[in-house]
């Protein structure tokens, strides 16, 4: 790199030139190094505070790692491409590390370009990392690893996408195609995460069967898919599909055991910081598309404007335009997966469950030969990171398989 | 009650039962009419759950939120009946609010705007000073909230004078030979803020010069956003004018493009006026419901004139604080508050379009 580039760039651990290094997925050195990670962070001062950090700490300890290898059943010898450049996005503070796990564990060194807007979290984990670095044990790693942070510098981003052999672009549709102005050798790889959609499936007998603890504990986990990243991350949901082939109730106890959901919802929501500038554009938003629709619904406000319910009596539009923010959400009752099918875009990435087997969401998706749903995981777990995202293996995709 | 009837109410006397009454009624008319005439306004508040005939008082007319403005064109008028279309002064790059207007609601601007500030100024016209250039208001076909503000106050004015060139220089002989033709007599003058701060106070204290115009009356708008990042309050704002110039009435008002003519004028204990002709109710953010005296909400405005265009109830992004009603030690009667500043912009989380802005 040149000292011209390096001036532009801020250096937050690791070094400037980082080492091309491939090596087998999940080596041993690496998965040493991510558990003495793991415990750093954990013991790093202030860390508690942020429910982010911590959860980060939580999932690189070893025996998850080796819990997540297990379950994605590597086949064949593979080994790492040899350097991955990350562009992280500009807001999930933590984002940048998980990318960084996954550029090491499929067997690379790695750039990765952490947002100039300041995180107390960016801080906090490149202070943990480079104190991990900095062991003599890790000094291959440290020799492999650039995590920087820079401004709009098209220049900086033409020159590590030039040396890389994989590029990692989160951040949604308008980042990829800033980055992708900068070109990339032929042979390199590109995992781009675009902008996503994501929606719940519930039976609500699940929900009627249910005592107050375990509800009370749905609706923390429904809280952390959705307001914890205001509504506004890909895999937080925006429409609840309920799913009434197998109700056998009156109509009364059904739409009981919804207000039940919602109520239980809105008060696990009290803790949000629902900011007068939220709920202003909440509102906006909820008058723009009761202008902009053709669809009857209705609206109903649970626990004041914390939470905004629109009951979808049709369903004319793409599914993926029902999109909500600071805890405004669609619901629409289906008699089957077989009316939600055709509804389904490519844009849909997870479909978070509740009453409603995996199975069932994966056999709907290749019976109806469906481009859309990438994920089913239970509710509260839309936000976890796991080596499948997004439809990418993402350790295969950063590492290439000797044949 | 139409709104000729209305207006020919004093601005200031109508107590609280009487005015609610007035509100509710004419509201509840403006409502019906925006239903049947603006698809859009119609859509929404069949979401929001308006049910039309039930008895409605002032709080429970839906609101519009004002970026709205910004994002759609609403009105309840054919195309070809526009008169004239208003725009917020956004800054470059920004979206602005686009109002349309015929010429009754034109019309019933002007009167409402001449009835309130009447109430300050006197009755007659007299020798008036811009505190602006005359560029703003050349291009008629787009009005901005500047040139629409100039014109409505031009006509207090019995002779105008504009205090600044197109190069925003004050022009001090110019309006020394107009303060001297007019000496002892009152002088209006009219300008916002943020341009009377940087371009006419300041420009006086620079350049050293005194004018007199002790016999003035200032009236500004526009806000304090701009003047923030210099600190100056209202209070502050008056002292220093009173030193530079010896004026001694200074009103400022509250009011904004969504609803040109219902403004709210500053009386002479520094409290921001509604007239009999509008409302101000202070939303509670969590749940909308009308804040208490002394409590801060964001400004929820009402006016009873807007037939064109469905902007009679408009939920500002504006915050505020409700001092009281009908008591004010001015005399004045209906509600007098104070507006605190604007709601503050909030850092959204989540993954997407999330490449930083510049």
């Amino acid at each position: 790199m040149s000292e011209d580039l390096k001036s532009r760039v801020k250096l937050l651990c690791g070094v400037y030139d980082p080492e091309t290094l491939p090596g087998e997925p999940f080596g041993g050195k690496v998965l040493d190094f991510l558990g003495a990670l793991a415990k750093a962070v954990r013991r790093e001062p202030g860390a508690e505070a942020y429910t982010d950090v911590a959860a980060f700490g939580f999932w690189c300890r070893r025996a998850n790692l080796l819990r997540m290898k297990e379950s994605l059943g590597l086949a064949g010898e593979r080994i790492g491409l040899g350097l991955v450049f990350h562009i992280a996005p500009s807001n999930v503070p933590v984002n940048f590390a998980y990318s960084y796990v996954l550029g090491l564990l499929a067997g690379n060194g790695n750039v990765v370009r952490v947002p100039s807007k300041e995180f107390p979290q960016t801080e906090l984990l490149c202070r943990a990392i480079r104190r991990v670095l900095e062991e003599e044990a890790y000094e291959e790693i440290r020799r492999a690893t650039s995590i920087v942070s820079y401004g709009h510098d098209k220049e900086v981003t033409d020159w590590y996408s030039s040396i890389c052999d994989a590029r990692v672009i989160w951040g949604g549709d308008e980042t990829i195609e800033t980055i992708r102005q900068s070109s990339i050798p032929s042979r390199c790889r590109e995992v781009a995460f675009a902008d996503r959609y994501s929606l719940g499936i519930i039976r609500p007998e699940a929900i009627r069967d249910m005592d107050g603890e375990a509800l009370g504990q749905l609706a923390k986990r429904f809280y952390d898919d959705t307001y914890l990243m205001d509504q506004n991350a890909c895999s937080s949901p925006h429409l609840i599909v309920w799913l009434t082939d197998q109700w056998q109730g009156t109509e009364e106890e059904k739409e009981a055991a919804k207000d039940r959901f919602w109520q239980a919802v809105a008060d696990g929501a009290g803790k949000y910081a629902l900011e007068p500038i939220k709920v202003s554009e909440k509102y906006d938003r909820l008058c723009n598309f009761l202008a902009d629709t053709g669809d009857e619904a209705e609206v109903r406000r649970c626990g004041g404007n914390r939470l905004y319910r629109v009951l979808l009596k049709t369903m004319k539009q793409p599914v993926d335009t029902y999109r909500g923010i600071f805890g405004l959400f669609f619901e629409r009752e289906m008699e089957g997966l077989e009316e939600l099918a055709p509804a389904v875009t490519k844009k849909v990435q997870t479909a978070a469950v509740c009453g409603v087997s995996r199975e069932e969401v994966v056999r709907m998706v290749l019976e109806n030969r469906l481009q859309g749903i990438d994920r089913v995981v239970p509710f509260g777990e839309t936000l976890s990171m796991e080596l499948v995202w997004d439809g990418y293996n993402i350790i295969d995709q950063l590492s290439r398989r000797i044949g | 009650m139409d709104y000729v009837d209305i207006l020919a109410l004093a601005p200031y006397g109508i107590g609280r039962e009487e005015k609610e009454q007035i509100v509710a009624e004419r509201l509840s008319w403006l409502t019906a009419h925006h239903r049947e005439h603006c698809a859009d306004y119609r859509k929404i508040t069949d979401g929001l759950g308006y049910k039309e005939g039930a008895k409605a008082g002032s709080r429970d007319i839906p609101m519009m939120p004002v970026r709205l403005f910004k994002e759609r064109e609403l009105l309840s008028i054919p195309k070809e009946k526009v008169f004239k279309t208003m725009t917020s002064s956004g800054t470059t790059g920004q979206q602005v609010s686009r109002i349309f207007l015929d010429e009754e609601t034109s019309r019933n601007q002007q009167l409402t705007l001449a009835r309130i500030v009447s109430e300050f100024t006197g009755q007659s016209r007299m020798p008036m000073i811009i505190i602006d250039c005359p560029s703003v208001i050349r291009n008629r076909a787009m009005f901005s909230a500047r040139g629409a503000g100039i014109l409505g106050f031009s006509m207090f004015g019995s002779r105008r004078i504009y205090a600044l060139d197109d190069s925003m220089k004050l022009n001090v002989e110019e309006i020394s030979a107009f303060l001297e033709k007019y000496q002892g007599m009152p002088v209006l003058l009219f300008g916002f803020t943020f341009m009377i701060w940087k371009y006419f106070y300041q420009e006086l204290i620079r350049t050293g010069v005194k004018l007199d115009l002790s016999q003035g009356i200032l009236i500004h708008g526009g806000g304090w956003k701009k003047l923030a990042g210099e600190a100056v309050s209202r209070e502050e704002f008056k002292e220093r004018l009173r030193e530079a110039c010896g004026i001694q009435r200074v009103h400022d008002y509250y009011g904004m493009v969504e609803q040109t003519g219902c403004i709210y004028m500053e009386c002479e204990c520094g409290h921001l006026h509604a007239s009999t002709y509008s409302d101000v109710i202070m939303r509670r953010m969590e749940d909308f419901a009308p804040c208490g005296v002394g409590e801060k909400g964001v400004i929820q405005v009402l006016s009873m004139i807007p037939t064109s265009y469905p902007g009679h109830s408009i939920l500002t992004e504006d915050e505020g604080i409700l001092l009281g009603e009908d008591d004010c030690p001015c005399g004045r009667k209906g509600k007098y508050f104070e507006v605190t500043g604007r709601i503050r912009n909030a850092e959204v989380r989540g993954c997407s379009d999330t490449y930083e802005q510049k």
